[in-house]
C-alpha cells in the first residue's frame, strides 16, 4: 500500500509519565485518519511527535517529499494582540516563498471573505479563525494536514460546515488527513481509518469496526452517544 | 560631528531598536522577563570596572551569557521562560550589587550621562542597525513562532535558532540602553513603547511603528527635558514612556 506516514513502535514520555506507548499504524495517502480518544490520552503529543516537537521514541516515516500543513488547537499567543489574518497569511506567504498558494486563493478555498482577513484575529468567531488557520496552512501547498480538534470553539450549524469544507479541500487537492476529533457521528462518516488512544487499549481500524457502542464505552468511560446518519 | 548631534543620533538609533524589539517580547509575553533580563548586565559591570574594562564591554558579555543560558534553560527543562528569567537575573542582580558599590553601582542602575566616544557612537549605531534590521527582515518568521512554534516549524522555520536570535537582538537592545537608562530602565523602554502600541495598533505593521514611534518620542523629549532641568535622563525618558502609555489607555480603537 501507498503510505504517507508509517509509525513504528511510538513512545512519548514526560518524566516517569509514558503518554504514549509502542504505538504502529499507517496512514495511506489520501486518506483520513481520525484519532478519538479521552481527554489526557495524548491526542496532541502524538501529533506534535508527528512534527518532531516533542523528543519520541520509535519510527515517525514521512513518504518522501511530505509537506505538512499544520492546524493546532491553541495558539501560543493571545489573540487580542494586533496581528490581523492578513499578517499571518503574509507570514506564511513570505515563509514558503515561492511555489505556495496564494494568500486570495487560500481564503476562496476556506470559504473566509477577504474584508474579514483584514481584521484583527480577535474579532474572528470560532469558525472564522479555524478557516483562517487552515487557509493558513493551505498556503504551503501540503500533502498532508494535520488538524487538531477544527471544531473546538464553534458551534453546531459551524461544525458541519467546516467538516464539508475540509473534506471539499481534501478532495480537490488529493490531501492526506489527519484529524484529532470529539464528533464522533463526523468521524464515523468521513474517516477512513479511527486510532483510539487509551492507556489500556488502544485500537485502530476502519470506523464501522472500531467504533462499536462496546468499544466506545471501554474507550471513554460511558456509552455511546453518537448517532449513525443514514 | 558636534557631540549633541551623536548623541541624539544614538539615541535615535536605540529607540529604534528598543521599539521593534519591545513588539516581539510583548507578543511572547516577555514583558516581565525583559525587564529582568536587563539586570544581568549588572554583575558584567561590576566586573569590568573590577578589571578596569570598559563597562558596557562587561554589560554586552554578561548578556550573552545571560541569552544563551535562558535559551538553553528554557529548551531542556519545561518551566517558563518567565520564571527561568525570574530566578536566574534577580540572582544576577545580588551578585552585580555586591561587585559594584557606590556611585558606581547608582551609574550603572540608573544610567549616567557621559562625553561620547567616537568608537561607542559608531559601534553604537551599528549595534542599532543590526537589531532594527533583524526584527524587520525576520518579522514574518518571527510572528509566526510567536503565534505557534508548531506552526512554524512544519513551515520549515528554524523556530530554535530563531529565538536565539531574537534573545541575542534583545540583549544587544538592552546594551545599547545602559548607558543612558541604566539596567534597570532600560527593559522599560523595550516593553513601555511595545504596550502602547498593542493597546492602539489594528495589525502587525501599525504596531511596530506606533512603538518605534513612542520609543523615540520619550527618548528624544525625555533628553531634552532632562537636559532642561538638569536631571539624569533615565528616568525622565521612562516617566515620558509611562505617560505616553497611559494616555493611551482610554482611546478604544473599534475591533
Amino acid at each position: 500500500m501507498d503510505l504517507a506516514l508509517e509509525v513504528t513502535e511510538l513512545s512519548v514520555a514526560f518524566g516517569p509519565t509514558q503518554v504514549i506507548r509502542s504505538l504502529g499504524f499507517g496512514v495511506p495517502r489520501g486518506s483520513t485518519l481520525a484519532i478519538i480518544g479521552p481527554n489526557g490520552s495524548g491526542k496532541t503529543v502524538l501529533f506534535r511527535a508527528l512534527i518532531g516537537s516533542v523528543r519520541h521514541g520509535g519510527q515517525v516515516r514521512w513518504a518522501p517529499g511530505t509537506r505538512i500543513g499544520y492546524v493546532p488547537q491553541k495558539l501560543d499567543i493571545d489573540r487580542n494582540l494586533p496581528v490581523t489574518g492578513r499578517d499571518l497569511l503574509a507570514a506564511k506567504a513570505a515563509v514558503v516563498r515561492s511555489g505556495g498558494l496564494e494568500a486570495a486563493r487560500a481564503l476562496e478555498l476556506v470559504g473566509l471573505a477577504d474584508l474579514q482577513a483584514g481584521q484583527p484575529i480577535g474579532t474572528f468567531s470560532g469558525g472564522q479563525f479555524q478557516r483562517l488557520l487552515l487557509a493558513v496552512a493551505l498556503m504551503g501547498r501540503p500533502s498532508v494536514l494535520l488538524f487538531d480538534e477544527p471544531t473546538a470553539g464553534v458551534d453546531e450549524p459551524g461544525q458541519e460546515q467546516l467538516y464539508e469544507m475540509i473534506h471539499r479541500v481534501q478532495q480537490a487537492h488529493q490531501l492526506t488527513l489527519l484529524l484529532i476529533s470529539h464528533e464522533l457521528s463526523v468521524v464515523y462518516r468521513h474517516a477512513t481509518n479511527v486510532l483510539c488512544l487509551s492507556r489500556e487499549r488502544p485500537c485502530f481500524g476502519p470506523p464501522s469496526q472500531v467504533l462499536t457502542p462496546a468499544a466506545i464505552e471501554q474507550l471513554y468511560g460511558a456509552p455511546a452517544r453518537f448517532h449513525r446518519h443514514a | 560631528m558636534p557631540e549633541h548631534l551623536s548623541g541624539i543620533l544614538l539615541s535615535a538609533g536605540m529607540a529604534t531598536a528598543a521599539g521593534l524589539v519591545g513588539c516581539f517580547a510583548v507578543m511572547r509575553r516577555m514583558s516581565l522577563a525583559s525587564d529582568a533580563l536587563s539586570h544581568v548586565a549588572l554583575p558584567g559591570i561590576g566586573l569590568a570596572l573590577a578589571f578596569h574594562v570598559h563597562p558596557v564591554m562587561g554589560a554586552v558579555a554578561a548578556l550573552l551569557v545571560g541569552t544563551l543560558l535562558i535559551w538553553g534553560l528554557e529548551r531542556r527543562t519545561a518551566i517558563s521562560t518567565e520564571t527561568v528569567v525570574g530566578v536566574v537575573f534577580s540572582l544576577a542582580l545580588a551578585i552585580g550589587s555586591l561587585l559594584a558599590t557606590g556611585e558606581e553601582l547608582v551609574d550603572a542602575l540608573l544610567g549616567t550621562a557621559g562625553t561620547l566616544g567616537a568608537w561607542e557612537l559608531g559601534l553604537g549605531l551599528a549595534g542599532a542597525a543590526a537589531v532594527a534590521s533583524f526584527v524587520l527582515v525576520e518579522r514574518h518568521r518571527l510572528v509566526l513562532s510567536a503565534v505557534s512554534a508548531d506552526l512554524a516549524r512544519t513551515s520549515g522555520v528554524p523556530v530554535a535558532r530563531l529565538e536565539l536570535l531574537f534573545l541575542g537582538a534583545f540583549a544587544l537592545t538592552v546594551a545599547l540602553g545602559l548607558r543612558y537608562l541604566g539596567v534597570l530602565l532600560m527593559g522599560s523602554l523595550v516593553i513601555i513603547p511595545a504596550a502602547t502600541a498593542r493597546h492602539l495598533a489594528r495589525g502587525l505593521t501599525e504596531m511596530l511603528a506606533i512603538s518605534v514611534g513612542v520609543a523615540l518620542v520619550s527618548t528624544l523629549a525625555g533628553e531634552a527635558a532632562a537636559a532642561r532641568f538638569g536631571r539624569p535622563s533615565g528616568p525622565v525618558i521612562i516617566i515620558v514612556a509611562a505617560a505616553l502609555f497611559l494616555a493611551s489607555l482610554p482611546i478604544r480603537r473599534d475591533r
